[in-house]
């Protein structure tokens, strides 16, 4: 039996290298995180180790490592795009968890005791990075696995900042670096090449600057990307920052996109008005999200969510990674109040010269989701746009009214019709 | 008057209290909603620190800023503020707790216009020598917060007679609860949650005198009603201000012996060392005494509390209250229950919206759980 298990991995094994080889010259996304799951479930056989990590965590260390991190809400994002949401989030509830708690929890939870979901469940973790600069709920939800899985818990946490990142979290959370890197360690058995996480470093550097760049061309008219494809490509920048695999896919995304800018070619076909979207994605609704709007002729040409990923940059020393990155993690939009929340968000309405701003109230999410009320008040005052909140979760699909939530669209983009009054191409927009 | 009359007095309506406190003691009130409060700084600074709960009333205002979907006391506080009814603070302060609280704060700083307001971001974790350092110094942080926000001075020696005044406190509210657990014909449960409310409102000085007084009463009170006979069981949870659930756990052949409650044995547990630097003293309570599951010790803290309460109190069963949409204890429920199992010991769930559920209801499910051992 044992040797049959190892012929089957040898196998696959041979296949992802394959695979790998293959990648060097297509690149797809596909392609990426297929080799790259693969990777993840046989690192057994490479002698690998596998952490979970928070999607805003600190994944550089890891990379440097050689420690493969896998993200069980980028997991739960599959899960909700491949609508198996509702089914795993039952069964977390008939384990006696609410309702009411994270759909990600919820699905990654159950996904774990069945091996189900899209890809049969994510590969079983040596150890778990919690970086609790998104919320509290993953606090949670990683004792719930490290009982389950019986595998060390680091948690780095990052005091949120209200209004000020004090002199006190700074160096608290500068020590924990520290000792973030001494778990590593301690778990792998090795030191850490600080040469090598100096590069992993740049690296990540490198890629958050690319995709900065790549939602930046969406400042063009018409833009050659929504955030709908920003939710696609946004998998690399979580998964794979600090590699180079990542920095190639971008390098050519961005060529892509400006491409398009040249040729004027804009990511949907009419764009006539341009929005604004906050908070996480709606996974199991994207397309119909997306058509939906695009029938208005409105595209969503930024959103809060994937900037994420490269928010922090300006606190960011590429010469001085580690120490840098403490300020960057803590500094997150997540971690901050909502009056700097809503700040940003009125700088992204000017960058991107946006119409109207939609607002992805998250029942699963509440860090992003409690206090968006008071940023569309901010933005109604400072800005007066169009809001439009549609009521939803980002997985499980039993919070998605479908009739309402077209209703309140088709209300929504009225609005920004009349407030855009003459515009010029309004004209075009009736044909 | 008799001391538990005085006490309902004061619950009645604690925000007329409030306005005396500032009226007449010329006291700074600050409001309050989370055990990691350090009140002992508040009282050292000559200020009042009151704790603030939800609404009794209708949320209307709140909505404006919250969804639906956010906890009842965090829904209702921000109503009761909105609305004009907390008037008469000088100012709140908002530890860092769970999801909900950090974004109240947040609704709260914006909306409201207190000559006073400070978020305590105090760690998540309380198990590393960096987090304890980082716990001492947001506490020093708060202190000159506060010396700034209310133009005040705040001495060792302040903080060393402020301490020494709730460490009796917490020493009086234990000794009440063990008595309790001991008889708990003596007092009733609606009574004991009241005594610890109050705890958290009135002027602590007087508190602490009134304090003893009712131990001696309970001591020689003769037992109207021998409740030695029903089940013991412990409620665990956030905050529980429905007294009502006592009479009727009482009324269905139980009895609350003892709790791992915010507003109950969480706000009472540790005493504060007066001896050297008192905010490290008081720091050293907040890592030693039991956590509320939005902070991290162990991945079985709260499992294996429960299972020493059940062990120290003869404990026969658990009830768990779940606010609804309360994250962290809604997380950690499975596991505490399946904790309790591996023990042999019962436990059910009640999740509560803003108001408990109609009494027959209630009463049936808390008669279906006692019969269970």
């Amino acid at each position: 039996m044992v040797t049959k298990l190892k012929v089957i991995l040898t196998l696959c094994f041979v296949k992802i290298k394959k695979i790998m080889l293959a990648v060097k010259k297509k690149k797809s996304m596909k392609e990426i995180m297929t080799v790259y799951y693969m990777e993840a479930k046989t690192a057994k056989l490479s002698g690998k180790k596998v952490a979970w990590i928070t999607s805003g965590g600190p994944v550089e260390p890891l990379i440097a490592m050689d420690i493969i991190p896998v993200y069980p809400e980028n997991h739960g994002a599959m899960i909700g795009a491949s609508k198996m949401g509702v089914d795993l989030c039952e069964k977390a509830e008939e384990m006696g968890y609410s309702r009411d708690l994270c759909s990600y929890a919820r699905s990654d939870i159950s996904c774990a005791t069945v091996n189900g979901g899209p890809i049969g469940g994510l590969p079983k973790p040596d150890m778990l990075i919690c970086c609790n600069n998104i919320c509290g709920t993953v606090l949670k939800w990683y004792e719930i696995q490290a009982r389950y899985y019986e595998v060390p818990l680091f948690i780095l946490d990052t005091p949120f900042c209200h209004t000020e990142y004090s002199e006190e979290a700074k160096k608290y959370v500068r020590r924990q670096i520290e000792e973030y890197i001494a778990f590593l360690e301690e778990v792998c058995g090795r030191k850490m090449n600080y040469e090598k996480m100096d590069k992993v470093g740049r690296l990540s550097v490198e890629g958050q600057r690319l995709w900065q760049a790549v939602l930046d061309t969406a400042t063009n008219s018409p833009s050659p990307i929504t955030a709908f494809d920003a939710f696609f490509h946004l998998a690399l920048i979580v998964t794979l920052r600090g590699t180079r695999i990542a920095v190639d896919y971008y390098k050519n995304l961005l060529e892509e996109m400006y491409q398009k800018v040249d040729k004027g070619i804009g990511a949907i076909p009419n764009e006539h008005y341009r929005l604004l979207w906050d908070n996480l994605p709606i996974w199991y609704r994207l397309r119909w999200l997306s058509n939906k709007f695009a029938d208005y002729g409105a595209s969503l040409v930024a959103d809060t969510y994937t900037t994420a990923w490269c928010g922090t940059l300006k606190y960011i020393d590429v010469d001085n990674f580690l120490d840098s990155m403490a300020e960057a993690y803590s500094r997150i939009y997540l971690n901050i109040g909502i009056d700097e929340m809503a700040k940003n968000v009125i700088e992204m309405i000017d960058k991107y010269n946006v119409d109207g701003f939609v607002i992805h109230s998250n029942r699963s999410c509440k860090p992003y989701s409690l206090g968006q009320y008071d940023i569309q008040k901010i933005v109604q005052r400072e800005r007066d746009i169009p809001c439009l909140v549609i009521e939803a979760d980002m997985v499980d699909e039993r919070n998605f009214s479908e009739s309402q939530i077209a209703t309140r669209i088709e209300a929504f983009m009225e609005m920004i019709k009349e407030q855009k009054g003459s515009w010029s191409r309004n004209s075009n927009y009736t044909e | 008057m008799d001391v538990l009359t005085e006490f309902y007095e004061i619950l009645n309506d604690p925000y007329a209290y409030g306005q005396t406190c500032r009226d007449e003691k010329k006291k700074k009130v600050i409001g309050y909603f989370c055990s990691y409060t350090p009140e002992e700084i508040i009282s050292a600074a000559g200020a009042h620190p009151m704790r603030l709960f939800g609404t009794r009333g209708e949320i209307a205002l709140a909505d404006q800023h919250l969804q639906a979907y956010s906890c009842s006391l965090v829904r209702g506080a921000l109503e009761e503020v909105l609305n004009g009814r907390l008037d008469f603070l000088d100012g709140t302060v908002f530890p860092h707790t769970c999801d909900s609280i950090q974004r109240l704060s947040d609704v709260w700083r914006l909306n409201t216009n207190f000559r006073f307001f400070a978020d305590i971001v105090l760690p998540v974790k309380l198990d590393t020598d960096s987090a304890k350092e980082y716990m001492v110094d947001v506490l020093r942080k708060f202190k000159r917060d506060l010396k700034k926000g209310l133009n005040c001075r705040i001495s060792d020696e302040d903080l060393n007679e402020a301490i020494a005044t709730y460490n009796k406190i917490r020493d009086h509210l234990k000794v009440i609860y063990g008595l309790r657990s001991k008889n708990p014909g003596i007092i009733t449960g609606g009574d004991v949650y009241s005594i610890v409310k109050v705890s958290m409102i009135m002027d602590r000085n007087d508190l602490v005198k009134k304090l003893p007084e009712l131990i001696e009463n309970l001591k020689t009170r003769n037992v109207s009603e021998d409740r030695r006979d029903r089940k013991r069981v412990a409620l665990v949870g956030s905050i529980c201000d429905q007294p009502d659930i006592y009479s009727i756990i009482e009324k269905s052949g139980g009895v609350v012996v003892w709790d791992d409650l915010c507003t109950g044995s969480r706000y009472f547990e540790g005493i504060i060392e007066i001896d050297g630097d008192p905010i490290v003293s008081i720091a050293k309570r907040y890592i030693e005494r039991q956590i509320c599951p939005a902070k991290h010790v162990s991945l079985t803290a709260r499992g294996d509390h429960l299972v020493a309460m059940a062990n120290e109190h003869d404990i026969q069963g658990f009830i768990f209250l779940l606010l609804k949409f309360c994250e962290p204890h809604a997380f950690d429920y499975p596991y505490m229950k399946e904790y309790l199992e591996k023990e042999n010991i019962p436990s059910m769930l009640l999740e509560i919206e803003d108001q408990l559920p109609a009494e027959g209801q209630l009463l049936t499910r808390f008669e279906t759980f006692m019969h269970m051992f």
